[in-house]
């Protein structure tokens, strides 16, 4: 008998990227299979097997009644449930509809918006179940998700830093793009993406969502003193994690 | 009679979800509908208000499989409106990055979500026991294109590096050396690909599609060209609307596409390749011919074979742009906002990607609309569906089921883009 944890992967409201970057872990892929038996991954296999499962990967944002349901029956089989990047976590990019009428905006879409059936919110999945950890980003870092895999196989709590994009900057010797007058929401955001953007010269754009103690008016100060519109500062936050508490400008 | 149905909860090894339902009367099939309900999304309404810049990092996120697709069709048309046109190395990058990206995306479709159809495995992991050197390698592909939007782009799901007019920041020759060495193993690891899948047992089928696909004057088409047709179309991107039209149905959540006065038709690998062959490299050409395939396949199942050719090509595509890139002066061409519509039309890994926006007079999106390429393959998909299951009527419940499941793989929908899980339901008396 198969004696390895089970793993499933589920989809809700989003792009499929973050349950790709499983696949996209080209040299690892085949000794997770080994480590564990994925027993339900619909994007990559017809063989779906029955719960209880071990660990659930969650990604995407609950959008439609159906779903609310749905994620309710997927945390009654499984021992843990881990979401996996900015929509399960925050209500990604569709949580831009929280701000907004959705009567307008699925009419601005679909011409026959009676056939649509759908939330007038995108809320992460915490918002309806207990989740066991939350991996940020849009999308996920695969070494992270190597990690919480790794974590989960040895029974021990995942080491995800929730610091800021800013030491890993000063980590990977990025002289700071802030400093050269270019808007960055580095110091807010969540670090995990080993800091990209300013590595490619442009400011960090808050895809992993608020880092552990984010200070928003500080940041707003900042961007207006560069010149930056306070339109702009507040587009900048509201993207793909516009829902978490971290990013709102009290 | 009794009702037979029979149900499939969804179609594995695709990206999304949606459902299908087969409705047989009298040992008839009378109605075949591809039911799409992913979750909509709504990107074009929440794309209002925002700045030209923020375009395409927002539209990466339709799709994390091909994120530089939609990224590629926004900074297109953006640079449209605003009358610009981005040339030189900055537009070899453009082809550079898009390689990468049929790269990956063709080698993860071909060999993890594809071949266990011709082969009997429900997945690539399974398939790995009895053909591990084969997973192994097409993993190693993959990479390759990974490696190639990672180095462009910074990631490869979401890059962080496009932008409009051009880059945030351009490599140096010595950053795309390394990858050329990884491309050119590629390239033979392709080429054995496409071997490996010309020996697999495809059914005697084939349908009378219309081919769509792009066309320019001396490239197999990814960011530029004229939108063309097997039925003769020759029109600007610009002009889509006047030929095509979208329209929406009950049963699904992605709008259907269809020509105005002739309806379905086809885009992706098969359209592509039967509308640009001429375009192939000649050792490209004589490898399709080796393969097996003529100018013009119609066998959706041999798909399968072209997305292989594909990769070859986007190898030594890029192996040439690498060899001939000189770093350019500036990594994007400043832009000045007007009013006005753009349009850009490229060619994702599944076809074209249609988009069009109109900006006012600082560059913020008034209006949007993006038609990804599996919504205009939807009606090609249910004529599929229901020429491959009206030849099986006859078998049993679970080889239709097969049947169906692979006739919807045969084009490697992504849902994502438009639509949800596949849920196969037959009704037959």
């Amino acid at each position: 008998m198969d004696r390895r944890p089970r793993l499933a992967v589920w989809k809700f409201a989003s792009c499929d990227g973050c349950q790709l970057s499983l696949l996209d872990c080209e040299d690892e892929l085949l000794a997770v299979a080994d480590a564990l038996e994925i027993a339900s991954f619909p994007e990559a296999s017809s063989a779906v097997a029955a719960g209880p499962y071990d660990l659930s990967l969650v990604e995407g944002s609950i959008t439609t009644a159906h779903d609310a349901e749905r994620i309710r029956e997927v945390r009654r089989q499984s021992r843990h449930l881990v979401t996996i990047g900015a929509c399960a976590t925050a209500g990604g990019v569709q949580a831009l509809r929280n701000f907004a009428s959705i009567g307008e905006l699925v009419a601005a879409v679909y011409p026959s918006p009676q056939y649509i059936e759908t939330l007038a919110t995108s809320t992460p999945i915490a918002a309806h179940v207990a989740v066991d950890f939350e991996l940020r980003g849009c999308p996920i870092n695969k070494t992270q998700l190597l990690e919480v895999i790794g974590a989960f196989l040895a029974g021990r709590k995942p080491a995800v830093a929730a610091y800021s994009v800013c030491i890993e900057c000063k980590r990977r010797g990025t002289v700071c793009v802030m400093v050269q007058g270019v808007p960055c929401l580095g110091p807010l955001t969540h670090a995990g993406c080993g800091a990209l953007c300013p590595a490619y010269r442009r400011g960090c754009y808050g895809c992993y969502g608020p880092m552990e103690t984010p200070n928003v008016p500080a940041l707003a100060q900042r961007w207006q003193a560069l010149g930056a519109p306070a339109k702009r500062f507040e587009h900048a936050l509201r993207s793909f994690n516009a829902a978490a508490q971290g990013f709102q400008r009290e | 009679m009794p009702t037979r149905t029979l149900r499939v909860d969804y179609l594995a090894r695709v990206e999304g979800e949606g459902a299908l339902e087969l409705r047989i009367e009298d040992g008839r099939l009378v109605s075949t509908r591809l039911r799409i309900f992913e979750p909509p999304r709504l990107f074009e309404a929440l794309l209002r208000g925002r700045a030209c810049a923020e375009v395409p990092d927002i539209v990466a996120r339709i799709c994390g499989i091909c994120p530089v697709a939609y990224q590629m069709s926004a900074v297109h048309a953006i640079e449209r409106a605003f009358g610009h046109r981005v040339e030189g190395q900055l537009r070899s990058l453009r082809r550079l990055i898009y390689c990468g990206e049929w790269i990956g995306s063709h080698a993860l479709h071909v060999a993890m979500l594809h071949a266990p159809d011709f082969l009997g495995y429900p997945d690539a992991i399974r398939m790995a026991r009895d053909h591990g050197d084969i997973l192994r390698n097409a993993l190693a592909l993959k990479k390759a294109g990974n490696e190639l939007i990672r180095v462009l782009g910074g990631r490869e799901i979401h890059p962080v590096n496009v932008r409009p007019g051009g880059f945030f920041r351009v490599p140096a020759r010595a950053e795309l050396a390394p990858i050329a060495q990884t491309l050119e193993r590629a390239r033979d690891l392709a080429v054995h690909l496409v071997r490996w899948v010309a020996g697999f047992p495809f059914p005697d089928f084939e349908r009378d599609y219309e081919f769509v696909a792009l066309r320019h004057p001396h490239e197999y088409p990814f960011n530029e060209g004229r939108l063309v047709s097997s039925a003769g179309l020759d029109i600007d991107i610009a002009d889509f609307d006047r030929e095509f039209e979208e329209r929406q149905v009950p049963h699904s959540t992605a709008l259907h596409a269809g020509i105005r006065s002739r309806g379905a038709y086809l885009v992706g690998p098969l359209a592509r390749y039967a509308l640009n062959f001429d375009r192939l490299p000649v050792s490209v050409k004589a490898l399709a011919r080796e393969a097996g395939l003529g100018p013009v396949c119609r066998n959706p199942f041999r798909s399968i074979i072209v997305r292989a050719i594909e990769i070859v090509y986007a190898c030594e595509e890029a192996l040439g742009l690498i060899a001939a890139y000189e770093p350019p002066e500036v990594a994007a061409v400043p832009l000045t906002p007007r009013a006005g519509i753009g349009f850009g039309c490229t060619e994702a890994p599944r076809g074209i990607c249609w988009h069009r926006y109109e900006f006012d007079a600082d560059g913020n999106v008034l209006t949007a609309r993006i038609v990804p390429p599996t919504s205009q393959n939807q009606p090609s998909m249910e004529a599929d569906l229901g020429a491959v299951a009206s030849a099986a009527l006859d078998q049993s419940d679970e080889v239709l089921r097969e049947r169906c499941e692979r006739s919807i793989r045969n084009h490697d929908p992504c849902i994502s883009c438009s639509t949800h899980f596949l849920r196969l339901s037959v009704l037959r008396p």
